[in-house]
């Protein structure tokens, strides 16, 4: 096995928030831990519902923000501070691609001249180049070049998020985070862009971090995923081998939760308690309210994320059952 | 260039027309304008000029258009000349305020932390204050001239962009477009600079339209209360304070200056309100 491109090494985030004017601050582990590798030309899913940290995980692993605890190391080594000139070089290698496009353009230029930015900021290439190049990457997404005349509000949505692609593309990055790209698209637009990705991924082997609550997209994109409840990574593992046999109870419930043509009939979990709150954390195994095969010692004490056979991880006590209780070096 | 040539080519036939009433609008701010700079050139008569034979002489005098003061000084020749010292007064003062407004916003929301603490907080001042105090209080330590004077009116409304800039700038910062531009490499002049100040452009314009009346206004009301311009010179609001006092026998010393100060922030609003709808590409 290669070097990964990116190592995140138990990354922990902390927002602090305040109820009214006087309350007291709490603070909030939005990520709590959170150990992942990214390998060149190979994607890693991550899943999970909204508040469970996988949108601060993207933003730590880019290093548009700094982890509380933990460090993030591109080809080996640590990232720069954000806003650093190392960090702003940087950029030029790794990008983002976001869940609103029409929110990440600016709807005061046209297309082409946002998706020519990265390059005139890096300073690559002559004029003439860079125009040639900024051709090339509209090419590349499917967009035309009367296209890149127009300004954001005038393209669709699948437009304007081919339009992104192609600006986070325009530096030849190795790394491509896509914190939910598809969700704010149509269903069939959805296809496209998922299409468009993973053909880029095979043209440019770029490695990606694929952020999304929809299964279905994840399983269709990812090499390797991992499923994230409050602020951890409780499975991890090869996609098919999670999503064929889930391990963790909340993974069986998100499977059991998206609608398959094969399995039609059996019967959903469905969960019952309240949705997870990182503010009100609950003791033990975070997840043991909503659990619907939660022993005494999940109450208690909250598991490890520890390996399975078949280059798998969980972190729950039941499914360790059968496994040796290796603890991890995290 | 080619490019955006080309893009505002294409857009051209869908351009509404412009409205009459910023025909005017237009065509007024254009007449201030090339008074104020010809000011020496077309007024008839040196505004400091006495007619002692013609004091307080009607509009429509042969001599003297606009008619003549208590002094009998040409109504039409000191309003040219007021004209060109408020309208300069007014212009450096908005364009001063402005510009001193967006910067601090901007700094506010780049560094946070204890220099927004710092913005906000003279913000708050300048609001909580009334400004006319502060105005008194300074020409009362420091004595008046213009260049000053014009300088105290560019203090006047900056809280206002300050406020705008930043909370704009933030918002724009923190999921939105200038955040992804951040994120591709950018420095803060580009992302300043190209990005978030054309795209909040249209409201800082809008504020300035709002800013430049009470600019004029204020200076009238400094200079009414002899704080402002200060004789022998003149200007709008000078000329309305001294001709107060003839407003029954000769109304028209105070409601010329009065007239030409309506016109003008009517002219001005009205331009601003259509600039704002021109300079945004999405309500094309």
């Amino acid at each position: 096995m290669t070097a990964p491109l990116l190592e995140a090494d138990a990354l922990v985030r902390l927002y602090s928030t305040r109820r009214g004017l006087f309350g007291r601050p709490t603070t909030v582990q939005a990520v709590d831990g959170v150990s992942l590798a990214i390998e060149k030309g190979r994607t890693l899913g991550l899943v999970g519902e909204s508040g469970s940290g996988k949108s601060t995980t993207g933003r730590l692993v880019l290093g548009l923000e700094r982890p509380d605890g933990g460090r993030v190391r591109y080809r080996g080594v640590d990232l720069p501070a954000p806003g650093s000139r190392d960090w702003r070089r940087l950029r030029a290698r790794m990008q983002m691609v976001f869940q609103d496009p029409l929110g990440a353009l600016d709807r005061r230029l046209p297309i082409a001249l946002q998706v020519r930015e990265p390059l005139d900021v890096h300073g690559v290439g002559s004029a003439s180049e860079r125009a040639a190049r900024t051709a090339e990457l509209l090419a590349a997404v499917g967009l035309g070049v009367h296209q890149g005349q127009r300004y954001p509000h005038e393209l669709s949505g699948g437009q304007r998020q081919r339009a992104v692609i192609a600006r986070a593309l325009a530096t030849g990055p190795d790394l491509l985070v896509c914190d939910e790209p598809v969700s704010a698209l149509d269903v069939s637009i959805q296809a496209q862009v998922v299409n468009l990705l993973v053909d880029l991924q095979a043209q440019f082997g770029l490695g990606m971090l694929f952020i999304s609550h929809d299964l279905k997209v994840v399983r269709q994109v990812s090499h390797r995923v991992a499923v994230m409840y409050l602020g951890r990574i409780v499975e991890e593992g090869e996609a098919d081998a999670v999503f064929a046999a889930p391990a963790h109870p909340y993974t069986a419930a998100l499977v059991s939760a998206s609608p398959h043509p094969a399995r039609r009939g059996r019967p959903r979990i469905i969960l019952a308690g309240d949705p997870p709150n990182p503010a009100a954390r609950p003791a033990g195994c975070a997840f043991h309210p909503r659990c619907p095969v939660a022993a005494s010692v999940c109450r208690v004490e909250s598991p490890a994320l520890l390996p399975l056979p078949g280059g798998r991880h969980v972190a729950c006590h039941l499914a360790q059952d059968g496994a040796q209780p290796l603890r991890a070096a995290v | 260039m080619a490019e955006l040539a080309a893009a505002a080519g294409g857009s051209a036939p869908t351009r509404r027309r412009i409205p009459p009433l910023v025909w005017f609008g237009i065509g007024w701010i254009l007449l201030m304008l090339a008074t104020a700079l010809l000011a020496d050139v077309a007024a008839p008569y040196r505004f400091t000029a006495y007619d002692l034979r013609n004091r307080l002489a009607m509009p429509g005098d042969p001599l003297h258009p606009l008619g003549t003061d208590e002094l009998g000084r040409d109504v039409l020749s000191r309003l040219i000349v007021s004209i060109r010292i408020s309208l300069m007064i007014a212009f450096g003062a908005t364009v001063i305020s402005a510009a001193l407004g967006t910067l601090m916003g901007f700094l506010a929301a780049h560094f946070r932390g204890i220099v927004e603490q710092v913005v906000l907080m003279l913000a708050d001042f300048q609001a909580a204050m009334p400004f006319l105090v502060l105005a008194l209080a300074v020409l009362a330590f420091f004595g008046n001239s213009l260049p000053l004077f014009v300088c105290l009116m560019g203090l006047y409304g900056w809280e206002r962009y300050a406020r705008i800039a930043r909370g704009l700038a933030i918002a724009a910062g923190a999921q939105s477009y200038a955040g992804a531009v951040r994120q591709i490499g950018a420095g803060p002049a580009r992302v300043y600079l190209r990005h978030i100040l054309p795209n909040i452009a249209s409201t800082l314009i809008v504020s300035m339209t709002l800013t430049f009346p009470e600019v004029i206004l204020l200076e009238s009301g400094l200079s009414f209360l002899g704080l402002g311009v200060q004789p022998p010179m003149t200007s709008l609001g000078n000329m309305v304070g001294y001709g107060r006092e003839y407003i029954t026998r000769a109304p028209w010393i105070m409601l010329a200056p009065a007239t030409v100060i309506v016109l003008t922030t009517l002219a001005v609003s009205l331009v601003g309100d259509w600039l704002r709808d021109r300079l945004d590409p999405t309500l094309r």
